[in-house]
């Protein structure tokens, strides 16, 4: 058993210690806007904000989440506002298959919070997320925008 | 207004409605006091024609039989039928119709494959008089109830008029009256000058969902009691599976059953996938890995370079003139041998299926580029005839040709077989995506090209040797044993010609199909074609010591239209202006998928080995370019899916496995490696061309082309990664 607070909600979940935060959160939780990818750490596709920072929720296990603040796609927005990222995201028509995209909007908003004016470099350096679709340019253009706004 | 956008594509509902009832089909017949029939969609509302449902509030629902994974066809599809319907565009909403439907209604909706670049090209006639027809109906529903001639009465967005007396109503009102008239025998399709919706960068129509996470991908579908199931199919391709210890694992937390899946692979299902995983990783399993155990990509790589020799047997698919005589007698020639190597698909979504089978029927929820080949696994794996079977799409976190197949589909059956009466969810881990890919095909070729005294090219001799796609996947395709695909962008004619002219030409293809399964890899054959001829082009060029660029105008005078295609991306890129200090140029052009296109490139390189890509051009002629904005990012997209496996990819075979497993060794591009794509479209009109593949195969060679002009080297083999070659 485990207490997760996911979303400002706290899931009590009947999952091992050592189960990564990936699964708990699409499986036990039920939130599967967080997506698998890769299960290494690699790709970014599952990445969620824990106290505020990005992070790859494949690569966490529940003990290691527990007493935290879990963010997912599902509650980055508040109530029926989206976030400034989704809103650029629809606005710009950033996402193809869109199957990356919750991660990358997260590693996006962890980006923004910390940097509200990223410059290229700072883009570069910290989304380094996959899309094999290739959105690159549009999410490069979309972070700009929000950053101009 | 931060309001949720709310979801114009409303697949979920449609998906979850559908299995809700618990039946294939949830469009029904309804045929009042014996009158016309009306075929009402599962909300009640009217279908116009099969393409169209139009409700009472004027939402137009366009039925959309292809995949969309990305690449933007459904909303180009329902910009087609919109433009002929002249509904209202910010009223039309889409959803799929299942393959089971289809083929009860004797398949009104045609072809369901998402492949070939084929999802617009192929069905725009017929999407288009889907359109046009509903309006006529519409229309005459209007006409009959104000009892006037139809041929007074017009539409637009959606509002028919009366123009004498100025009346007007709208689709949603006359739509139940539509219905139950006859559809006309024909209908004229607009002229395409009068456009207004195609050709115009709309919005595309499934993206609110794909940022909230409320999008519903194969992975995620959620039945009531549903299992999860991991699996691993024996590693060597043709391997089978000889024995399992289910009683090491059926302990474990969550594991329900361990279930041989056909003679090949094993699946542990359990309570939730990570459970499933975490068992199957524990279960020892013998294999029977065969003779495939001894190949390697070395063993494969003497087998092909053996094809090379003129003494072995070829398909020849493009000959004009005496290429080995003119060959023979030229004052000068040059030779040259190239590679390419397997490539997975890796989705960002690993491949997965839910089935749920009974005794009496037997649904699949899946994402799919080819509905109907799904729909046929099923009836195949479940036993089931076409009424009790039926296949609910949904969104697929990418395609690039992998999902064209059913692999996992059947899978997913025989394992809910297994199981009656449990839905079950098939994952398979990125490992096992890795492992059972069906790949982009390897191939090897030599090039000899003859000049004559004044460094005219007299003759070019194009020797393929490797593997035929068709001859695994479609051998009813091959042509008296020869694959006409494996010529994609060197083909004699068709919608992927060769775009020079050369006096003596051969080009052949030595057939040698190794184990490891091929697949539909997105540009297909046009990749390593594409990479052969233009590199080697480049290095023709270099003999005759002439510009890359002149060197190819040249040849290309009967070819109208490649070569403004060529020309636009030259313009863009200013070829004839000197490039800025340190940084070189490369462009190659091709034809593939019923499009023209061209790409340069401009990239610096830093002690030969660490490239900077500054800019991309592209160029493409489709014809007609039904949404630009799509496009531009289809563009763009084939540039990073061509790159990364230009840098990064390649699968190597040892004991006749795979040994990529991951993205840690089967790397792709980030956005610190990929600059903005620059497009120039130069769409000509009077015919349709493929989009979404066409522009990845001068990707490559652009670069490669640009490398020589900045270092003096050729490479002649892909991945970059084993040439210790990087992005800076």
């Amino acid at each position: 058993m485990a207490n997760l607070t996911i979303n400002g909600k706290t899931f009590t979940l009947d999952v091992e210690p050592d189960t990564p935060l990936l699964w708990a959160i699409r499986e036990n939780a039920g939130l599967t806007g967080t997506k698998y990818g890769c299960g290494i750490a690699q790709c970014g596709a599952c990445t969620v904000h824990i106290d505020g920072v990005a992070m790859r929720s494949c690569g966490v296990s529940v003990s290691e989440a527990e007493g935290k603040k879990i963010t997912t796609i599902e509650g980055l927005a508040s109530g029926d506002s989206l976030h400034k990222v989704q809103e650029a995201w629809i606005a710009q028509d950033v996402p193809q298959c869109g199957y990356c995209q919750s991660g990358m909007i997260m590693a996006v908003a962890a980006l923004l919070n910390e940097k509200p004016k990223p410059t290229d470099a700072d883009i570069d350096e910290a989304i380094t997320n996959i899309c094999r679709c290739g959105t690159f340019a549009q999410v490069r253009e979309a972070i700009h925008t929000i950053a101009s706004a | 207004m931060n309001k949720h956008v709310s979801p114009r594509l409303n697949r979920r509902a449609f998906v979850i409605g559908t299995a809700a009832v618990g039946a294939g089909l949830a469009i029904g017949l309804d045929i009042p006091f014996g009158g016309p029939a009306v075929v009402r969609a599962a909300d009640g509302s009217p279908e116009v024609g099969a393409w169209v449902v139009v409700r009472p509030d004027d939402t137009v629902v366009i039925r959309i039989a292809r995949s969309e994974m990305g690449q933007g066809s459904l909303t180009g599809l329902a910009q087609l039928v919109a433009e002929e319907l002249e509904c209202d565009w910010t009223k039309v909403t889409t959803e799929y119709p299942t393959p089971g439907q289809s083929v009860a209604r004797k398949r009104v909706w045609g072809d369901f494959s998402t492949g070939g670049s084929r999802g617009i090209r192929s069905s725009q006639d017929y999407v288009r008089k889907g359109g046009a027809t509903a309006r006529v109906m519409l229309i005459q529903a209007a006409a009959d109830a104000w009892k006037v001639p139809a041929s007074e009465c017009t539409a637009a967005n959606s509002v028919i008029t009366h123009t004498p007396s100025g009346r007007t109503t709208t689709y949603g009102k006359v739509a139940e009256a539509a219905a139950k008239l006859s559809p006309p025998a024909d209908v004229k399709l607009k002229d395409p000058k009068d456009w207004k919706l195609i050709g115009k960068g709309v919005k595309r129509l499934d993206t609110a969902d794909k940022t909230t996470g409320a999008m519903i991908y194969g992975i995620d579908v959620k039945l009531p009691g549903m299992l999860n199931a991991a699996i691993k199919d024996c590693p060597v391709f043709g391997g089978k599976l000889k024995s399992f210890d289910e009683a090491k694992v059926s302990g474990m937390k969550g594991v329900k059953k361990v279930v041989k899946v056909g003679d090949t692979a094993v699946a542990v299902v359990a309570d939730t996938w990570w459970h499933a995983k975490t068992a199957l990783e524990a279960l020892p399993i013998v294999w029977d890995e065969g003779d495939n155990a001894k190949v390697s990509s070395e063993s494969i790589a003497k087998w092909l370079a053996e094809g090379l020799d003129d003494a072995q047997p070829a398909y020849v698919g493009n000959k004009n003139g005496d290429a080995k005589a003119a060959i023979a007698g030229a004052a000068k020639k040059i030779e040259a041998v190239y590679s390419y190597p397997y490539q997975n698909h890796a989705t960002m979504e690993p491949m997965n299926a839910t089935a749920l089978y009974t005794a009496d029927k037997c649904e699949v929820w899946c994402g799919t580029q080819n509905g109907e080949a799904a729909f046929a696994a099923v009836l195949e794996a479940s036993g089931l005839p076409a009424e009790k079977c039926d296949v609910h799409k949904v969104m697929l976190g990418g395609g690039f040709g992998r999902r064209g197949q059913t692999d996992y589909v059947r899978q997913a059956v025989m394992i809910a077989k297994q199981m009656p009466g449990t839905p079950i969810k098939l994952l398979w881990s990125r490992e096992e995506d890795m492992a059972h890919g069906k790949y982009h095909p390897i191939t090897q070729c030599k090039m000899t090209g003859a000049f004559d005294a004044n460094n005219n090219l007299v003759a070019l001799h194009y020797r393929l040797s490797g593997q035929s796609i068709l001859f695994s996947l479609r051998p009813e395709a091959l042509q008296n044993g020869m694959d006409p695909a494996a010529f994609q962008g060197v083909a004699q004619s068709g919608e992927a010609a060769f775009g020079y002219s050369v006096p003596n030409l051969l080009i052949e293809h030595a057939m040698r199909n190794p184990h490891v399964p091929p697949g539909f890899w997105r540009g297909v054959n046009v990749n390593h074609n594409a990479i052969y001829m233009e590199c080697f082009m480049d290095e023709l060029a270099e003999a005759a010591g002439q510009d890359p660029l002149e060197f190819r105008r040249k040849l290309m005078g009967n070819h109208p239209k490649h070569l403004p295609v060529l020309n636009a991306v030259a313009e863009k890129i200013g070829w004839s202006t000197p490039a800025p200090q340190g940084v070189y140029r490369g462009i190659a052009q091709v034809m593939g998928y019923g499009s023209y296109v061209a790409g340069a490139a401009e990239i610096s390189v830093t002690d030969g080995s660490k490239i900077k890509v500054h800019r991309i051009v592209a160029s493409t002629d489709p014809g007609y370019v039904v949404n630009p904005a799509q496009v531009e990012r289809q563009i763009a997209g084939s540039f990073v899916y061509g790159l990364s496996a230009l840098f990064y990819g390649g699968c190597t075979v040892k004991d006749g496995k795979i040994e990529q497993t991951n993205f840690d060794t089967y790397n792709s591009m980030r956005i610190n490696e990929m600059p903005k794509v620059e497009t120039v479209m130069v769409p000509s009109g009077g015919f349709w061309g493929g989009v979404g593949e066409p522009t990845i195969g001068v990707a490559a060679p652009a670069v490669l082309n640009a490398y020589f002009a900045a270092t003096g080297k050729r490479i002649r083999s892909v991945p970059l990664r084993d040439q210790n070659i990087t992005f800076a």
